[in-house]
């Protein structure tokens, strides 16, 4: 099952079915098929755009004992406990979090031994170096080492083939229907004894987040694949299973508005908002631009500017501080006067230069440091500018527009510690197991940690194909 | 959802045309797409672990051509950054790393070439070497019939000095001389060229990073891709055209050093070619012969198992022209060695002499500088990393 895409026969049933194809799917039919099953992947994704979200990351965050190759110091299992106690302000299940973190330690292990590299902490990544293993050539470099295990020992996989429903009987899973190939896709019946959703969350699915955003949904970019529509995820929670976390929660940062609609990634992100003012196109600011520090104001600026009219937001900045921080995937929109960067934005001109002229006449000067809380501040206007104010008066003038930029969701299927589904009923499934960010509600209920969505995959996405082969075998 | 990408299409949401890139002009659009890559990595930078050329782009927010020349050479096109990116195409930003180095690599080359008119070699590479090299081998044995008695062509000789009945040797060293010395001025020219371009440092700083350069190139330390090795074919690559430049390379410095010796022991011992087959020149003669055949017929199988999306069509006959070359630069020696007591050394001397005089004045002008180039960019490299720890 490579590049041609061959459909396979699908007449007799295999041992378990992995619905996926990103970090979860992987860590699960890799585990399943190293214990003996007959493994098949079905991954919507086209082969080179396979593993959804995970193609877009760059590390894992495990526990460890000690420093190694490519981590600077201990982090140990405590520590990454009250982190995440504190990201999650103690929306988690705390059993099934500390059982994760405990398996995340083996995990650094055996991701390796499944072909995939780390790197030593470079320049910009040492902040996480002690906490964080960063994939060597980024995610999908991680993803094509664990797509070659597979192949190696006999995991088979399609591309192009998406799951469109799955027949359940009292929680036990019996066959999916699944639509393969392109042009024409065919439906096929695919029984399996014992299933593994790892199909992502919802986030890319516009009109389930017009349920709790209404209509700004419409406005919202999506950072990562478009294929986690949550089908699957509907699917269960439709044939009973249990739900957890927040169905109206997303992680969401703010990114560039120019960025295309799905899967532009990384680079698209603006962390740029501490060197100037955000308005929205009203030409208003509308929040403190100083208020906290990296990662965590990076974080709330999806959430604001989803709240902006028309989910739009300008970050403007003077040439004083353009080399301050990196370019990013395109260049911020520039004019030579206020006047006329209000024209190219088509915001209200007069007001932006009211806006800017009044920021200006309440900034109180101090030493600009932005790698600390500094004391250059405003006084006299609302909202505030707490940290990081420096006068916008040195043209060329600058401006990057800003949309929310959706990572991930939080709904997810509820699971037990062998990443067994449970059902609304109480009872845990007969042979249904999910892994990575469909149940991830589970440990993360709000917040987020760098590189905690691809521990929570890895890890449970073992364990499940480890339960759903063992399953298979008794 | 269509009415999201209609409101994003518009002013002043306007995408670029392109991702990436500062609206900078340089002077070529190889430049161009370089500076609009190093932008779009410079802001992923998941790649920093693979090589030195990401690295080195940290270093920088903006790219002059003399920093994009300089990453172009340092790139080793082994292909590990294009199979790792989430960016490469069909996606719409287009993050071809490899390719638009090599393209830029190709473009450096003749940029630096000295004299500069003869900077136009470069454009049909492959076919400005083939027919260097035919003129050149149909230059010696046109000279051996019209200098010998054609019977002496045909006659088999045997013994020290066998080859200088043919052709005394002071005119051999004095030809040879000639363009070999030629080769390296124009080379140490180009060198002097790229190394003003692409760094404000005067030649004389070169020495500090000399040895991490030496070590970097004598191990072909970033053909590895960060250690997932080179050939970018499957994409947990396999290790091959690391090891058909090692036996090239090492090949290349073999037969070098056996030039070298017989050189000395003609001048300082006075011992003529023909050497016996256990004779240091004739053995390291053979040893790189051997590598210089298997080596290069590797390289070449390479080429060919490579994925097209990481090569430059316009390099193809650079590539292969200079690999020809030192193919037959070495089969034809070996081919001389074997049958050098029969009727046929006369023609197959002439053959041989002809392909390497042909290879010495075609090396500034040949694939040959990227060894060079690549050499340099290694030790700015060396020099900038060690200052930045
Ligand atoms: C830009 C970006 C950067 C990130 N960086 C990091 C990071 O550095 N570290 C970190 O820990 N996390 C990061 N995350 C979060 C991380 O991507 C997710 O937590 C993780 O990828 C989830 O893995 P998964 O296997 O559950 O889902 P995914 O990797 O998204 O895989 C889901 C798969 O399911 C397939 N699928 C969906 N529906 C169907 C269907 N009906 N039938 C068949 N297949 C289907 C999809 O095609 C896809 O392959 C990042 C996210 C984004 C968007
Ligand atoms: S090649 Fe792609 S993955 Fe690598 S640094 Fe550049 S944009 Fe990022
Ligand atoms: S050396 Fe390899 S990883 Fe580095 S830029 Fe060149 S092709 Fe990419």
């Amino acid at each position: 099952m490579k590049n041609d895409n061959s459909i396979p026969d699908f007449s007799s049933k295999y041992d378990v079915l992995v619905i996926g194809g990103g970090n979860a799917a992987l860590c699960a039919a890799i585990s399943a098929r190293r214990d003996g099953s007959n493994v098949l992947v079905l991954e919507r994704a086209k082969e080179f755009y396979r593993g959804g979200n995970t193609r877009h990351t760059r590390n894992m965050r495990c526990a460890h004992d000690e420093a190694t190759d490519t981590l600077t110091g201990p982090y140990p299992e405590d520590e990454l406990f009250d982190d995440l106690m504190r990201v999650t302000e103690g929306e988690t299940d705390q059993e099934l979090a500390k059982h994760m973190i405990h398996e995340s330690k083996d995990m650094l292990n055996w991701i390796v031994e499944q072909g995939v590299k780390f790197q030593p902490p470079l320049g910009g990544t040492l902040g996480l170096g002690r906490t964080n293993s960063f994939f060597l050539g980024g995610g999908r470099a991680m993803l094509n080492a664990l797509y070659e295990t597979a192949e190696k020992i006999g995991v088979q996989i399609c591309y192009e083939a998406e799951v469109t429903s799955l027949e359940i009987e009292n929680g036990m899973f019996l066959s999916a229907e699944a639509k393969i190939g392109a042009d024409p896709a065919k439906n096929y019946n695919i029984q399996a004894k014992s299933l593994v959703a790892a199909a992502g969350g919802f986030e890319s699915n516009i009109d389930w987040l017009k349920k709790y955003w209404g209509e700004a949904a419409e406005n919202f970019l999506i950072r990562g694949t478009a294929n986690n529509q949550g089908s699957v995820l509907r699917m269960l929670l439709d044939k009973g299973a249990q739900e957890v976390g927040d169905p109206t929660q997303c992680h969401a940062v703010a990114i560039d508005a120019r960025a295309p609609k799905y899967d532009g990634g990384i680079i698209t992100r603006l962390d740029c908002v501490v060197f100037g003012v955000v308005v929205n196109n009203r030409s208003e600011r509308f929040y403190d631009e100083g208020e906290d520090i990296w990662p965590k104001r990076y974080a709330i600026w999806g959430r604001l500017v989803a709240q902006q009219p028309d989910q739009i937001a300008f970050i403007i900045f003077d040439h004083s501080v353009l080399k301050k921080f990196m370019p990013s995937l395109y260049p911020p929109i520039k004019a030579d006067s206020i006047n006329e960067l209000a024209k190219k934005l088509e915001i209200p001109e007069e007001k932006l230069v009211a806006t800017i002229n009044q920021f200006n006449g309440s900034v109180i000067e101090g030493n600009f440091d932005h790698t600390i809380l500094d004391d250059c501040h405003t006084e006299g206007i609302n909202p505030p500018k707490t940290h990081w104010a420096r006068r916008i008066e040195t043209p060329p003038f600058y401006a990057y527009p800003v949309r929310p930029g959706i990572t991930f969701t939080y709904l997810g299927v509820r699971i037990d510690k062998d990443a067994r589904i449970q059902m609304s009923d109480g009872k845990p499934s007969a042979n249904m197991f999910a892994a990575g960010e469909i149940m991830s509600g589970n440990v993360l209920g709000r917040g987020y940690a760098a590189g905690i969505g691809m521990t929570i995959g890895s890890v449970f996405g073992r364990i499940a194909g480890k339960e759903a082969s063992k399953h298979v075998r008794n | 959802m269509s009415a999201t990408s209609d409101l994003i299409g518009q002013s002043p949401l306007t995408k670029p045309t392109k991702a990436g890139g500062r609206g900078i002009e340089h002077s070529s659009e190889n430049l161009n797409e370089a500076d609009r890559l190093m932008t779009i990595c410079n802001s992923c930078r998941y790649c920093q672990g693979l090589c030195a050329v990401f690295p080195a782009m940290e270093l920088r927010r903006d790219f002059t051509e003399g920093d994009l020349n300089y990453m172009a050479n340092l790139c080793h096109a082994c292909g590990a950054c294009f199979a790792d990116c989430q960016f490469s195409p069909p996606h719409d930003f287009e993050v071809n790393v490899p390719k638009t180095m090599a393209s830029l690599r190709a473009e450096t080359y003749s940029r630096y070439a000295w004299p500069s008119f003869l900077s136009g070699l470069f454009y049909r590479n492959g076919l400005a070497i083939s027919i260097i090299t035919a003129l050149s081998v149909a230059g010696f044995i046109l000279g051996f019939i019209y200098f010998n008695n054609p019977d002496l062509l045909w006659a088999v000789h045997t013994g020290p000095g066998a080859f200088y009945k043919l052709m005394p040797h002071n005119t051999m060293a004095l030809l040879f001389g000639v363009a070999f010395v030629a080769a390296i001025i124009a080379i140490i020219m180009g060198a002097i060229t790229f190394w003003k371009d692409t760094t404000n440092a005067s030649i004389a700083g070169a020495g500090s990073g000399f040895w991490q350069a030496f070590s970097d190139s004598f191990k072909l330390r970033y053909l590895d891709g960060g250690g997932a090795g080179c050939s970018g074919e499957t994409i947990q690559k396999k290790d091959g055209r690391k090891h058909a430049h090692h036996l090239t390379f090492y090949g290349f410095l073999l037969c070098f050093a056996s030039t070298s010796v017989a050189t000395l022991y003609h001048y300082g011992l006075g011992r003529e070619a023909p050497y016996p087959w256990w004779d240091l020149p004739v053995i390291l003669g053979t040893l790189g012969g051997i590598g210089l055949v298997i080596g290069p017929a590797g390289l070449f199988l390479e080429k060919f198992k490579r994925p097209k999306e990481l090569q430059d069509p316009d390099r193809f006959g650079m590539d292969t022209g200079f690999i020809a070359m030192l193919f037959l630069t070495s089969f034809t020696g070996l081919v001389l060695l074997f049958l050098r007591e029969t009727p046929l050394m006369g023609i197959l001397l002439a053959i041989h002499l002809g392909v390497v005089f042909s290879l010495f004045l075609t090396l500034p002008y040949s694939k040959f500088v990227h060894g060079i180039y690549r050499f340099l960019a290694l030790i700015r490299s060396a020099k900038e990393s060690n200052a930045n720890h």
